[in-house]
């Protein structure tokens, strides 16, 4: 049986519709919208357009050797979802999604955002689309990447800061929910992972398995055979389940997901949300969760805000749960070393979400074979955390 | 036939309808919830509907978000309710619900969660993020332990769904007047009427409406098409700005437009 394709709104035991009554017919409305569009060819060659046209793909595979000299013999290809137009994977999702909004009439967009990536790459779609565009960012999360509210507020979007709980993703989700619960006839909900209720978590893996389509066949190309292991960062799991689908069915290749560690998962203060957390319903899901006895969430702590979430898509939980991924988690402290190390080698600034990535590969690098090919998923760039690298390797002043 | 159901029907056969008033527990310390939820039973309020609080309540506005949110730092245990529900049912015959997002419920067990319900004497649960599509083993479960399920129907629900609402609803259903979260509003939208008519038609024996009414002749005007009036927010305001007596006085107020009406 192939683990592709999976269609929702069940993986496994994880998934499912756990929702206000409010928002059935919405969500009822998109999965009957996207059932149609998916196979619609007029709506894939738009898609395909548009990535092609406005994204820039595909993206590049970028060979890394003096990075990986760092760690041993293994070669490591980045696939670099950074070139893409607004500095990420998420415009692939966005496009999609913005595309379907347009096909159901809804001309008010609505999405959360962590790092303000899946936040700025909406409100390029609504400029783009000449769409109304209202961005949440959890308030803390408006001061670490400060630079990615001006780049929303110079798109068009209002953004508004979220005040409420640990004033990071997961209220920003929330709020966003409460919005759209009112807003509903005028306004969809652009949701920026592969976590939420079905159908986002099987949509969006859609809209972003076409990072990991693209770099099957550039890996077979530039080294005549599949890698040995692909990694990726997994904050809600878009980026990861974009670069893993493709070789989900290839059992030889081994695939990685990185979580972020924080201070260290024998601590309280990180978002390894799949190592240390267990299943429960959040934001419209069951899935892995961290969350205390009573099922309250707790709070998540990443220095990388694109993976400072408590909760993670559930198809991720199911691939845990079957052993076709392992995740394990990088510290704060191995990703901004990652971070500084691939900048330095190779003039490559990574985002600190991708980082991650790169310090989990740099780790498979010492453990696989001599001659081993690791694909990572260079999800995005780094220039909007250019203040909290500054102030980690203190790079402003005088010197 | 559970409490609720013959209490609303007993109510609707004396020509008058009910008045559900919602609280959280734990805000703002859990005596004091307690004493507050005693207050209303005292003050007119017919079916007490208390409040788990919980960390991402989505369907909640501002008021009953500041509310819970305060209880949760103030140290709140999903075990608590079950004293509190226990030491409300010695002290009133009010038949109570307890409204919970879904998530603590599954955590402490739903067969445990049932089992404890049951034993401090609670009528059943009121779920606004579980969908009967999701709820089997709830239901299962509830059906068991003779409880009450309370599921919620909105405005833009299909025939279909307000169907299945119906179905697996026991208590009444939860008519959800607007399309929107928890939070007053100076106009009771026309579409809860709608939506209660749908109801009828799908064979809803009994409907409550909630969300947005806080005054008396919101809840008068209500009671003319639906079976009860669910009032949260407002009665969560009295309590924060006025304490007890503000509270009492704005049941007394709320209850005293039923018996004119
Ligand atoms: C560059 C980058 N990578 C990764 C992520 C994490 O999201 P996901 O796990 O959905 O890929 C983000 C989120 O903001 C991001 O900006």
């Amino acid at each position: 049986m192939s683990l592709r394709d999976q269609p929702g709104p069940y993986f496994g035991e994880f998934g499912g519709r756990f929702v206000p009554e409010s928002l059935v017919e919405a969500i009822d409305e998109l999965s009957a919208a996207y059932d149609v569009a998916r196979s619609d060819p007029e709506f894939r060659a738009e898609l395909e357009r548009l990535g092609r046209e406005y994204t820039g793909r595909p993206s590049i595979l970028t060979e890394v050797p003096r990075f990986a000299g760092s760690f041993g013999a293994s070669r490591i290809l980045l696939k670099r979802e950074d070139l893409n137009h607004t500095g990420s994977h998420k415009i692939n999702n966005v496009l999609g999604q913005a595309l379907l909004s347009s096909r159901i009439g809804k001309r008010r967009l609505i999405a959360e955002t962590g790092a303000g990536q899946h936040g700025v790459a909406t409100a390029t779609a609504a400029a783009l689309f000449g769409m109304e565009c209202t961005v949440y960012m959890g308030e803390v999360d408006t001061e670490r990447q400060a630079l990615n509210v001006a780049r929303m507020r110079l798109l068009g979007a209002e953004v508004i800061p979220v005040r409420t709980g640990s004033r990071t993703l997961k209220d920003a989700i929330n709020e966003a929910m409460r919005d759209w619960v009112s807003n509903v006839a005028s306004t969809n909900y652009i949701f920026g992972t592969v976590a939420g209720p079905h159908p986002f978590p099987a949509m969006v893996r859609d809209f972003q398995k076409i990072i990991g389509e693209e770099a099957r066949e550039q890996v077979l190309q530039a080294v005549g055979r599949l890698p040995s292991a692909v990694a990726a960062c997994v904050g809600g799991g878009s980026n990861a389940i974009g670069i893993f689908d493709a070789f989900l069915d290839d059992q030889e290749v081994a695939l990685y997901g990185f979580e972020a560690g924080g201070d260290g998962i024998e601590t309280a203060r990180h978002a390894a949300t799949i190592s240390k957390g267990r299943p429960g319903v959040l934001h419209g899901a069951r899935s892995y969760l961290l969350q205390d006895e009573d099922g309250q969430t707790i709070e998540s702590h990443s220095i990388s805000a694109g993976l400072d979430y408590p909760g993670v898509g559930p198809e991720h939980s199911w691939l845990a749960s079957i052993g076709r991924v392992r995740y394990s988690a990088i510290t704060d402290s191995e990703a901004m070393e990652a971070m500084r190390l691939l900048s330095r080698t190779e003039g490559i600034i990574p985002a600190i979400e991708s980082a991650h990535a790169l310090a989990g590969a740099g780790k498979l690098a010492a453990e696989l074979e001599s001659g081993s090919v690791i694909l990572v998923s260079l999800s995005g760039r780094g220039d909007k955390d250019m203040e909290t690298a500054s102030s980690w390797f203190s790079l402003a002043g005088d010197s | 036939m559970s409490e609720v159901q013959s209490l609303i029907d007993e109510r609707r056969r004396a020509g008058r309808g009910c008045l559900v008033g919602y609280l959280p527990i734990g805000f703002p310390s859990l005596d004091e919830s307690i004493g507050a939820a005693i207050t209303l039973a005292n003050s007119g309020v017919d079916i007490l509907e208390l409040g788990i609080p919980y960390s991402d309540p989505v369907m909640d506005g501002p008021v009953i978000q500041r509310a819970t949110q305060r209880s949760l730092e103030g140290g709140f245990r999903v075990r608590q309710v079950f004293e509190a529900l226990e030491t409300i049912r010695n002290e009133s015959a009010v038949p109570t619900l307890v409204m919970t997002y879904w998530n603590p419920v599954l955590q402490f067990g739903v067969r445990n969660f049932a089992a404890e319900l049951k034993k401090s004497g609670a009528s059943g649960l009121i779920t606004p993020d579980l969908i009967p599509d999701e709820a089997k083993d709830w239901i299962e479960i509830s059906s068991e332990f003779d409880l009450d399920r309370v599921f919620l129907a909105a405005p833009s629900s299909s025939k279909e769904r307000l169907d299945a609402i119906t179905r697996n609803s026991r208590g009444f259903v939860y008519a959800v007047s607007t399309m929107g979260t928890t939070g007053s509003r100076s106009e009771l939208d026309s579409a809860a009427r709608a939506l209660v008519g749908r109801l009828r038609e799908a064979n809803a024996e009994r409907i409550c409406v909630g969300l947005g009414i806080s005054t008396p002749e919101q809840v008068a005007e209500v009671l003319k098409y639906a079976d009860g009036a669910i009032v949260g927010s407002a009665f969560v305001s009295s309590l924060e700005t006025g304490g007890i007596e503000a509270l009492r006085a704005k049941a007394q107020a709320l209850s005293g437009s039923i018996r004119l009406g």
